[in-house]
C-alpha cells in the first residue's frame, strides 16, 4: 500500500507530479488552483530538481510548456477558466506540434470574470478544441482527490504515449476538498519515454530536430490533420473510460462527470432507497467520451438524466452517443451553485416519475 | 577496370591553383542548409542568418544551440539553419526559449525576432524574460515595418514614416511613438550585454558578427540575457531599390537608432 495522507485535491495533484517525475512546472496564480504552484514552490525543487517557475501570465506560461515539452520534458501547468482561455493559442500550437505536456484546469464559474466557486462550464473548452483548427485534447475529469493524485500520472503517460496534450478538467470543489489519499511511489523523472524528436542540440548522427505546426503548403497540411485525426480515432478506441453503478438493472440512468457525479451517486443510492432502479454513468475520459456504452445502453432504458454544474454540455455528447433510441433530459446550476442530491432526485421524479 | 582517375568538375576546379585555402573569402557555413532562401533580394534576414550559423560553426556549438523561429518574415529560419529549432507562436519566441533553457540549462538558446513578434504582441514576454534574466540570446530585426504581412505600420515605424497603415505618414499623435525596446531592456538589471548594430554595409556587418560571438560566449558564461538589435531594412515593403534602402537604413533608421552597446559587461569596457 501506498503512502496515505489527509490532503487537499490541489495539493494532491501538486505533490503527484513531483512523483510522476515531472520535469517542469510553469503557473501563474489564479483562484482555485493557487495551491500548486505553492506547493511545488515549497517541495519540488529541494525533492526532485524540478524547474517551478512563475510565469508573468497564462500565456507565457502556456509557451514555456511548448519550449519544455519541445526540449523532451514532462513539464505541466494549471490554471482556471480565465486562464485557460488565454492559453488557448499556445494549446492549439502544442496539438498541432504533438508535443507530449499536462494542462490542469481547476474550473470556476463563468462566463467572464465570473465567481471563485465551482463550476463545469469549461466542458466545451476543454472538450471541443477551445483554440483555432481541428485538434483535440485527451480530457480526463477526476472526481475525488484520490484521482487528482492518479490522473496526473495517468495524464503523463497518456500524454507521452500519444504525443498529445492531456487536460484534466476539475473544479473548484475537488481542488479544494480534504480527503484521504494513497500515493503512488517515487517515479523516474521525466519519465521513461524515448523523446528521438526533442530539440535537445543536433548531433553529427541525427538531422536536425524541428519542432513547429507550420506547413504552408496545402497538401502536407491535409497529411497532416489526416494523421492527427487519425491519432484521434485510435485514442477513441483504446483509452476510453468510465465508471458505473448500478447500471446491471437500471430503468433509468443518471450520467454526469467530476464533481457532479460525486452528487450523484448520492442520488442513486437516495433513488434506490425508495425503489427507483437507477444507476449511474460516470465518464472520467471526456475524450474519448463512452460513445459506445451509451449507445449500447440506450435502447435497454427509459431515459437518462444528465446533471452538470452549467448550462448543459456534456449532454449534447450523451445526445449524439445515444442517437434518439432513448430519452435525454438535463438538470443543472450554474454560477458556482452546487446542487443538492435531494434537489436532482426530486426532478429526476418530476419529469421521468410524475410526467410533469 | 581502368585505372584512371577521372576528375570531377569540382575537383578539377579546385585543383586550379586560385582556390588555395589563403585565397578563400567566403565559403557557406555547413550550419546553414543548402536551400536558397525565400527573403526578398537584398532584405538583411539573409545576412543575419549567415552570421549566427558562422559563429556556430567557428565555435563548434552546433550540438549545444537551440533556436526559436518568430511569426513573421523568418518563420521559415528553421528551413536555413542546421540546428534544432522550434517554432513559436507569434510574440512568445523567448517564453519558448525560458522553456527550454530552464530544463536545459547547459545549452546556448537563442531567440530569432522580428519587431512586429518582439516590441508590439510580445512586449511583456520580451520584458519579463530580460528581466528573470534567462540565460538566452535574443535577436532582434528592426527593420521598421511588418514584413510577412506586407507592410504595415511596425512598432519601430518612424515618426512620419509611410506604411500601408500609416499611409499619410506616422502621426505619433494618433498612433504613438516608436517604442525603442532596446534602451528599455537595457535598464533591466536581468541583462547582461544590450547592444545595437546594422548589416547595411560591410564594416556594420563584421561588427553584428563580433556581438553574436561575444553573446555566445556569455551564454557559455551563464552571464544572462544578452540582447542584439540588429538594425535593418526591407527594400520591398519600403519600396526601394536595395541600395536605397541601405540609404534610407544610413540616414534615417541609425539617427533614431544609434548603434552602440547599451549596455556592455565591466570587465569589457576600457
Amino acid at each position: 500500500m501506498g503512502e496515505l495522507r489527509l490532503m487537499k485535491g490541489n495539493e494532491a495533484l501538486a505533490e503527484a507530479a513531483i512523483r510522476a517525475g515531472c520535469d517542469a512546472y510553469f503557473g501563474y496564480p489564479i483562484t482555485p488552483q493557487s495551491e500548486v504552484l505553492e506547493y511545488l514552490s515549497r517541495e519540488a525543487e529541494a525533492r526532485t530538481g524540478m524547474v517551478v517557475l512563475q510565469a508573468e501570465s497564462e500565456i507565457a506560461s502556456i509557451n514555456m510548456i511548448y519550449g519544455a515539452a519541445g526540449a523532451g520534458k514532462r513539464a505541466m501547468t494549471s490554471s482556471s477558466g480565465p486562464g485557460l482561455s488565454l492559453m488557448q493559442e499556445g494549446i492549439s500550437y502544442i496539438a498541432a506540434a504533438e508535443l507530449p505536456c499536462l494542462i490542469v484546469n481547476v474550473s470556476r464559474g463563468g462566463p467572464g470574470l465570473g465567481t471563485i466557486q465551482p463550476s463545469q462550464g469549461d466542458y466545451f473548452q476543454a472538450v471541443k478544441g477551445g483554440g483555432h483548427g481541428d485538434y483535440k485534447l485527451i480530457v480526463l475529469a477526476p472526481s475525488s482527490v484520490q484521482e487528482m493524485a492518479d490522473f496526473v500520472r495517468l495524464g503523463f503517460d497518456l500524454a507521452d504515449k500519444y504525443r498529445n496534450p492531456v487536460l484534466i478538467l476539475t473544479d473548484g470543489a475537488i481542488g479544494q476538498m480534504i480527503e484521504k489519499v494513497e500515493l503512488f511511489e517515487q517515479l523516474p523523472k521525466g519519465g521513461t519515454y524515448q523523446k528521438p524528436w526533442a530539440t535537445t542540440g543536433k548531433t553529427k548522427n541525427r538531422e536536425r530536430n524541428i519542432i513547429t505546426s507550420l506547413h504552408i503548403d496545402p497538401k502536407e497540411m491535409e497529411k497532416i490533420n489526416l494523421r492527427l485525426q487519425a491519432k484521434y480515432r485510435e485514442i477513441e478506441e483504446k483509452e476510453v473510460r468510465y465508471e458505473t453503478v448500478k447500471l446491471e438493472d437500471a430503468e433509468y440512468v443518471l450520467t454526469a462527470f467530476g464533481l457532479g457525479a460525486r452528487i450523484c451517486k448520492k442520488v442513486v443510492e437516495l433513488g434506490r432507497e425508495k425503489g427507483y432502479k437507477i444507476g449511474l454513468i460516470r465518464p472520467i475520459t471526456l475524450f474519448p467520451f463512452p460513445k459506445k456504452l451509451f449507445a449500447d445502453i440506450a435502447p435497454k432504458i427509459k431515459g437518462i438524466l444528465d446533471v452538470e454544474l452549467n448550462a448543459g454540455q456534456m449532454v449534447e455528447d450523451v445526445k449524439l452517443s445515444v442517437e434518439g433510441k432513448t430519452r435525454v433530459e438535463f438538470y443543472g446550476r450554474m454560477g458556482g451553485i452546487i446542487p443538492t442530491p435531494e434537489e436532482i432526485l426530486e426532478h429526476f421524479e418530476k419529469i421521468f416519475l410524475k410526467g410533469e | 577496370m581502368d585505372e584512371t582517375i577521372v576528375k570531377t568538375e569540382e575537383q578539377e576546379f579546385l585543383e586550379e591553383e586560385i582556390c588555395v585555402a589563403e585565397n578563400l573569402v567566403y565559403r557557406r557555413p555547413k550550419t546553414l542548409t543548402d536551400l536558397d532562401l525565400h527573403y526578398c533580394p537584398g532584405c538583411g534576414h539573409g545576412v543575419v542568418h549567415r552570421l549566427l550559423m558562422e559563429v556556430i560553426e567557428e565555435m563548434d556549438i552546433q550540438d549545444k544551440v537551440i533556436g526559436v523561429a518568430p511569426v513573421g518574415c523568418a518563420v521559415f529560419a528553421y528551413n536555413y539553419m542546421n540546428i534544432d529549432m522550434q517554432e513559436a507562436a507569434h510574440g512568445r519566441a523567448t517564453a519558448v526559449a525560458t522553456g527550454i533553457v530552464r530544463v536545459l540549462p547547459d545549452k546556448l538558446v537563442f531567440t530569432y525576432q522580428g519587431d512586429g513578434d518582439l516590441a508590439a504582441i510580445g512586449t511583456a514576454e520580451t520584458l519579463h524574460t530580460c528581466n528573470r534574466g534567462e540565460n538566452i540570446l535574443i535577436v532582434f530585426i528592426n527593420n521598421a515595418v511588418y514584413g510577412m504581412t506586407s507592410g504595415q505600420m511596425a512598432p519601430t515605424t518612424l515618426p512620419g514614416m509611410v506604411t500601408t497603415t500609416s499611409p499619410f505618414g506616422r502621426d505619433v499623435n494618433k498612433m504613438g511613438y516608436p517604442l525603442k525596446m532596446t534602451d528599455l531592456v537595457a535598464q533591466l538589471p536581468g541583462t547582461y550585454y544590450v547592444t545595437r548594430q546594422a548589416v547595411n554595409n560591410a564594416g556594420n556587418v563584421r561588427k553584428t558578427k563580433k556581438a553574436i560571438q561575444k553573446a555566445f560566449q556569455y551564454l557559455q558564461q551563464k552571464k544572462g540575457t544578452c540582447f542584439i538589435e540588429v538594425v535593418s531594412n526591407c527594400p520591398s515593403n519600403w519600396k526601394m531599390t536595395p541600395v536605397e534602402s541601405n540609404k534610407f537604413v544610413e540616414e534615417k533608421l541609425i539617427p533614431f537608432y544609434p548603434l552602440g552597446d547599451l549596455k556592455s559587461p565591466k570587465e569589457e569596457t576600457k
